[in-house]
């Protein structure tokens, strides 16, 4: 097993080097450099002040070269400064992954519990209208973008009652109600997106476990229905919908994006927007390196937990 | 008195075509003890008629008249809650595929142990030392290793005496076994036959034996039901079936019982025509179309079941 792992692991590094590389130079190709965003904040410019901030920058080398000493940094543990704040990216990112982290933590729980049950209650009554309501919500939160959904939370509610959601974020540690008060509603918008997706599976699944002659066994014992569904078949059922949580980690990245935007949030969606305006280079290629090895750890978490959940992956 | 008492029974689906009447106006009886066989072609309501006993049609399925009575207890009056007590407990099933028919997430000990937590309100632990026990009793080696392994680990012999040890468990008066070894070797079927008549006789329990091998009937029954187009077509005491078969359709399977070691495919009934429509049923008899000895009286009408003798009966107005 921790030989299985390990190999995952190593597997890791190629997809995550390409990964960087293509985010390295797409970066740079998007019209309009950091140098010109930086000589447009200050009257004087010179073509004097661009050739001394550009070396002052690093960015007068040749483009390999930038990505070799940056990979060098990287496999140091070193990600660079901001162009912008000179602050290493490390701290930045340091102060904000775990806030999107759990931003995306409670999506998740809030997508999953809202999915699960109601994606089985919908395979249990197929066709009846508790399922019709179940299936056209889902497909509602499907059509409907959240930053769309964001803005409307913004806006009626202070127009009707003069209630807005909080903007201010405060810390976890610090202030554990105000910190969930803030971070509810954008939590809420992401994990409904996410629900719709999680729910279909879960009915899908569900509806063809049901189907299997292991179920008609089940209910040939003497099974109660919900006993049968929730000893027999739900066990059966999750096992695909698991691998689509890991999927939807990339989309739940997505959306925190635009949702820490409105709502204020400060992690790493808001540091990436930023980033990707200033083109702080440093900055995004950080995100993305982050980024891409977390979704590529979730995924490969996901793998093993089959061997936990199917015994047929398990002997293997 | 008989154990088991079917009376009048009608079965239909609900389908996309209309409704098909899967089982029509069928009467048997099984009494305590006996292996009765149901034999028939493909389709002919064996499965439909095993699962209406236990009330497992489904959704598109539904009883439309008669009644079923398992020691006094009219079956099909029970409510939900009532049939689960039945199920598992006094009449239990086994079925075709033994590959998918067990869990493929769930240990076969706990599969196995089951029904006595959920019956007999055994302890976890007290019923996985009966399933060990129920195990050792259909000759799987090693049981005490065995609780803890998977189906997948199981071939399909194994895994079907997996499905008869959990039927055994809580000793039922009556197991319906539908075509429970077409899916195994042939050296299997014969063993896992032999396993199955052996428990039976040994524990008293009823065997209702839905096969399509007539090979199966003469070794294994006391008395055989032909069903064809959810009708029984005749009933009779096992050896009377080959020596003195009274119903055409009878006459028809026993002629082309196959030659047991030629290929498979060689070795499935088969007479000429196909089998009624049953969501469109022929007015007379069902069998009419394809009967040889087929006469004007034959779509009067569906022929009534007539006793020939005290345990001989048909349902056929010809007169040869
Ligand atoms: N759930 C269902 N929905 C619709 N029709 C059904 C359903 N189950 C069975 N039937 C129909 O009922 C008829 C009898 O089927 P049944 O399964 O009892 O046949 P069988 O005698 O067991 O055949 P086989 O030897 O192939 O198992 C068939 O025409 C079948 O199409
Ligand atoms: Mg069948």
């Amino acid at each position: 097993m921790q030989a299985y792992i390990a190999r995952r692991l190593i597997a890791l590094l190629p997809t995550l080097f390409f990964a960087s590389l293509i985010v390295f130079v797409s970066m740079r190709l998007i019209p309009g450099d950091v140098i010109d965003l930086m000589l447009a904040q200050n009257d004087i410019a010179t073509s004097q002040d661009r050739a001394r901030i550009e070396s002052a920058l690093g960015l007068d080398q040749p483009l390999l070269s930038q990505y070799v000493s940056w990979v060098g940094g990287v496999l140091q543990g070193d990600l660079g400064r901001s162009l912008w704040q000179n602050t290493p990216v490390t701290e930045q990112l340091k102060a904000s992954l775990p806030i999107t982290f759990e931003l995306g933590f409670l999506a998740l729980i809030i997508a999953l519990t809202v999915a699960i049950p109601i994606g089985i209650y919908s395979a249990m009554r197929q066709d009846t209208p508790g399922d019709y309501i179940a299936r056209s919500f889902s497909l509602l939160m499907l059509a409907i973008p959240s930053f769309w959904l964001g803005t409307l939370v913004m806006v009626f509610p202070s127009v009707w009652w003069r209630w807005s959601p909080p903007l201010e974020y405060v810390p976890f540690f610090e202030d554990p109600i105000a910190n969930l008060n803030h971070m509810l509603v954008p939590a809420i918008l992401l994990g409904l997106s996410m629900s719709a997706v999680t729910m279909r599976m879960t009915r899908t699944m569900m509806l063809e476990v049901l189907r299997q002659d292991y179920v008609r066994t089940a209910r040939a014992k003497g099974l109660s229905e919900n006993m049968m569904v929730f000893r027999h078949a739900l066990r059966n059922g999750l096992i695909p919908v698991v691998t689509l949580i890991g999927l939807q980690v990339p989309l739940l990245i997505g959306g925190a994006v635009i949702l820490e935007q409105i709502f204020v949030v400060p992690g790493m969606g808001l540091l990436l927007l930023e980033a990707v305006f200033q083109r702080d280079y440093p900055v995004i290629s950080g995100i993305f390196l982050v980024v891409g090895l977390g979704v590529l750890l979730i995924n490969l978490l996901i793998d093993l937990s089959y061997g936990f959940l199917d015994p047929k992956v398990r002997h293997q | 008195m008989a154990l088991l008492e079917i009376d009048n029974l009608s079965v239909s689906f609900r389908t996309d075509a209309g409704r098909v009447h899967a089982v029509n106006n069928i009467n048997l009886h099984v009494d305590p003890g006996e292996t009765l066989a149901v034999v028939g072609e493909s389709g002919s309501g064996k499965s439909v008629t095993a699962l209406a006993i236990l009330d497992l049609l489904g959704e598109a399925g539904r009883i439309d008249n008669g009644s079923i009575q398992l020691e006094g207890d009219n079956l099909v009056q029970f409510s939900e809650a009532d049939m689960q007590r039945v199920r598992g407990d006094r009449i239990s099933m086994i079925f075709q595929e033994p590959m998918t028919s067990l869990n493929p997430v769930i240990p076969v000990g706990k599969q196995v142990a089951e029904p006595l937590v959920l019956h007999r309100g055994a302890s976890w632990p007290d019923a996985l030392a009966a399933a060990e026990d129920l195990l050792k009793q259909v000759a799987i080696p090693d049981p005490e290793g065995r609780l803890d392994e998977y189906p997948h680990q199981l071939s399909g012999g194994m895994r079907q005496r997996v499905m008869i040890a959990m039927a055994l468990a809580c000793s039922p008066k009556l197991i319906i076994a539908d075509e429970p070894t077409t899916a195994l070797d042939v050296t299997v079927q014969a063993q896992i036959l032999a396993l199955l008549k052996e428990l039976t006789v040994e524990t008293g329990a009823a065997l209702i034996l839905i096969t399509h091998d007539l090979g199966v009937v003469a070794r294994y029954a006391d008395r055989v039901a032909v069903m064809y187009g959810g009708r029984i077509m005749e009933t009779a005491p096992a050896r009377e079936i080959y020596g003195n078969p009274q119903h055409p359709y009878t006459r028809g399977l026993m002629s082309s019982i196959p030659d047991l070691s030629g290929p498979i495919a060689d070795r499935l009934p088969t007479i000429e025509g196909q089998p009624p429509d049953l969501a469109n049923p022929p007015p007379g008899c069902p069998f009419a179309p394809r009967c040889p000895h087929v006469s004007t009286a034959c779509n009067d009408g569906v022929p009534p079941f007539e006793w020939l003798t005290p345990t001989h009966g048909r349902a056929c107005v010809g007169h040869e």
